[in-house]
């Protein structure tokens, strides 16, 4: 019992930047614009991130907030990712280029920023960057009071995460009744699905578009600062983000284009990334295990196409540009 | 005489650009990144020009230099004349970076067992067979699902990257070690290694005969004719009796079996053994390459040697000023960002509210709300034939 309390919540810690990464992506695939650009948004996001909590941790001297230091980080790297998104948004809407070849340049710029800002900071700050322990506590610790974490399973199934978890929790309900339940919501999916229809219905497309990506850019690099907080231990290492990025953008078809869906898929994928620690299989070596999560959504991705169920299926504009001229 | 409600521009598609006006344009885009790069460099305080110029000369000045670059520039070049007939049908093959890593594994396969028996040229070509044959597979498996369920081809080939990446890592720690505990395969025995042309491995000759070949495949041959047609219309291709599931998993095959190839070369050309990263990112960086050249193999010479002039470079800058190696990424990613810009003002001309003709118009007044008028006569009616044109048709 303890074991499978253990192994869930390594899971959910494991998946926090995933979930990030994920639901900024379904926000902007919903839109119609598919955005290959994550892992770079995500690189830019850690770095970002990370610098903006230790320049401030810096400039506060001791009377640092872990507060203030955690909403600082949320904000720069939300900003970093928004920043990528709007290059990606303005070439692929406004100029109408190709979206997946914008989406890997992206990517390349993205890491590109980031292994740079990484690199620079170590050189200048003498080869070490890293936030205090008191600030490291309030990005890794529970919210939450001592009392309620320590209810036997339940304190530690519900109430032991760090805030990023939470905060999650929040973005995707919130995503989800915005998407499903609100005018502006459905206008959006409308453009995702048929641009042409949207357009003569009087939706201003280019705005919508912008908004989606832009806003979707800065949530998946959010996850990049989160896993480089949480999960890297408040340093950059050269390894950086090691491909969650491609991972969070497997996971948006994973969860079929669902925000809630995208949270037990982080979930999921955190468990299939630490499961080898855990749960040893007798003559499956650790790398066939660590291989799981790919082969899963090869495997989703074939069942989606083999039952294509209307609700189902990516937003059916999704990759495409439009031009209002072209018949 | 316009009215306030109209839209200060609109676009509309060119028909055709004179050919040097094109190569203006992408000039000045690039131009503009250059020129982006350099202002990074004044942020940090560096002197753009010093950098630029050590960038060229750590790359091109010496001849250990310029092998080097071109070490870089081969895989690149070989993995984006693969994707050519691949973006030609408008398959989405964003998983050349497995392919290059089955193709590795396959060659690794044989150095490894048979290296040191086999004769020379024998173990050369079977390697090279393997790893064309096994890239080409694994290429070939979403291309299946993608001819016969029409599944997702960008993600699926994007997934079939890190499951090849997985079982290399597997081999690397388990079976294929060399000294227990080192993650490390042993080098292959030189009888399995390519020989040297001009000081490089012989892979640069093989990737240039590659480049005139997938030239004449895609523009003087039928299936270069087929890629085409599936390229701009599936269904026309399925009127015109193509088997268009046939054709997808052929072409996909023979791009996965060049990334096989590039595989090999990297290898037992560069390497010498086989690890996990061996694709080194350059299977995304090829797509783009690919793109940027429109498909066309002499294109992609020079801009595959000038990303690879700009990685080479950027290591020199590293050790010379102390700019961290990875700002070649951004140069790289800017200079992508310029170039995919700028193909949007070579296929779209932007009108100008009240702006009516692209032709001088005499600056009397009366003339212009004349021509204006005029035209805006020939548009409408333009509008009706096509309006009643659209009718007659549904």
């Amino acid at each position: 019992m303890n074991a499978l309390v253990l192994l869930i919540y390594n899971a959910v810690l494991n998946g926090a930047p995933l979930m990030y990464g994920t639901m900024g992506e379904v926000l902007t695939e919903k839109s119609g614009n598919l955005n290959l650009g994550v892992e770079g948004m995500m690189y830019m996001g850690g770095a970002i991130g990370l610098g903006a909590a230790f320049y401030y941790e810096k400039a506060a001297g001791a009377g640092a907030s872990g507060a203030a230091a955690v909403l600082i980080a949320l904000v720069f790297a939300f900003l970093a990712g928004a920043f990528g998104a709007a290059i990606y948004s303005w070439i692929t809407i406004s100029l109408r280029a190709n979206q997946n070849v914008t989406g890997l340049a992206l990517s390349i710029f993205g890491t590109g920023v980031g292994q740079f800002i990484g690199e620079y900071m170590r050189v200048r700050e003498g080869g070490y960057v890293a936030i205090s322990n008191e600030l490291k506590l309030f990005f890794q610790n529970s919210p939450f009071p001592a009392a309620l974490r320590s209810i036997p399973i339940v304190g530690q199934l519900l109430f032991s995460y760090n805030i990023f978890v939470y905060i999650a929790i929040i973005i995707a309900v919130i995503m989800a009744y915005f998407l499903n339940k609100s005018r502006t919501g459905l206008h959006l999916r409308a453009v995702g699905e048929s641009p042409a229809t949207a357009d003569a219905a009087g939706i201003d497309i280019e705005k919508y578009k912008y908004l989606a990506t832009i806003i979707g850019g800065g949530i998946s690099a959010i996850g990049g600062m989160v896993y480089i907080m949480t999960i890297a231990g408040c340093v950059w290492n050269h390894d950086g983000l090691a491909g969650e990025g491609w991972l969070a953008v497997a996971l948006v078809i994973f969860c079929l284009w669902k925000p809630i869906g995208a949270i037990w898929g982080a979930a999921l994928f955190g468990a299939l990334m630490i499961m080898y620690v855990r749960v040893q299989i007798p003559f499956v070596p650790d790398q066939i295990y660590k291989i799981l999560p790919y082969v899963v959504t090869v495997i989703v991705l074939i069942a989606v196409s083999l039952r294509s169920k209307r609700e189902n299926e990516p937003p059916a504009s999704l990759g495409l540009s439009y031009f209002r001229e072209d018949r | 005489m316009h009215n306030e409600k109209q839209p200060l521009f609109h676009l509309t598609r060119r028909d055709v650009m004179p050919p040097s006006k094109v190569w203006m344009i992408r000039a000045m885009s690039f131009l503009a990144a250059i020129l982006i790069g350099a202002l990074l460099f004044a942020i940090l305080g560096k002197n753009p020009v010093e950098a630029y110029s050590t960038i060229i000369t750590g790359s091109l000045a010496k001849p250990s230099a310029i092998r080097q670059t071109v070490k870089i520039a081969v895989p690149l070049l070989g993995t984006s004349l693969a994707l050519a007939p691949c973006f030609g049908m408008r398959y989405w093959n964003i998983g050349a970076e497995g392919q290059i890593t089955a193709g590795a594994l396959a060659a690794t396969y044989f150095a490894l067992h048979f290296g040191k028996t086999w004769p020379h040229p024998v173990i050369l070509i079977v390697m090279a067979v393997a790893a064309m044959l096994f890239g080409g597979i694994w290429a070939a498996i979403p291309a299946f699902f993608k001819a016969k369920y029409n599944t997702n081809e960008t993600l699926f080939t994007l997934m079939m990257n890190y499951i090849i990446i997985g079982i290399v890592k597997w081999l690397q720690g388990g079976p294929w070690e060399g000294k227990p505990g080192s993650q490390i395969i042993p080098m292959f025995n030189d009888n399995a290694m390519l020989p040297k042309v001009f000081g490089v491995h012989c892979g640069w000759v093989i990737i240039l005969l590659l480049t005139v070949f997938m030239y004449f495949y895609m523009t003087r041959m039928k299936h270069g004719f087929e890629i085409a047609v599936i390229g701009d219309s599936v269904n026309t291709a399925r009127y015109a009796g193509m088997n268009v599931g046939r054709i997808i998993i052929r072409t996909v095959f023979l791009s996965g079996a060049i990334c096989g190839l590039v595989g090999y070369l990297v290898t037992c050309g560069a390497n010498g053994t086989l690890y996990d990263s061996v694709a080194a990112g350059v299977g995304f960086t090829a797509i783009t390459v690919a793109w940027l050249a429109q498909l066309n193999p002499f294109a992609m010479i020079a801009i595959s040697f000038m990303l690879a002039v700009l990685s080479k470079g950027a290591g020199t800058l590293q050790t010379r000023m102390e700019v961290p190696a990875s700002v070649s990424d951004i140069l790289t990613g800017v200079i992508l960002f310029a170039m995919l810009a700028s193909e949007f003002f070579i296929q779209y001309k932007i009108i100008f509210r009240g702006q009516k003709n692209q032709e001088p118009l005499m600056n009397e007044p009366s003339v212009l709300a004349e021509k204006a008028e005029k035209t805006a006569l020939t548009e409408a009616e333009a509008h009706k034939t096509d309006a009643d044109g659209k009718e007659a048709r549904s």
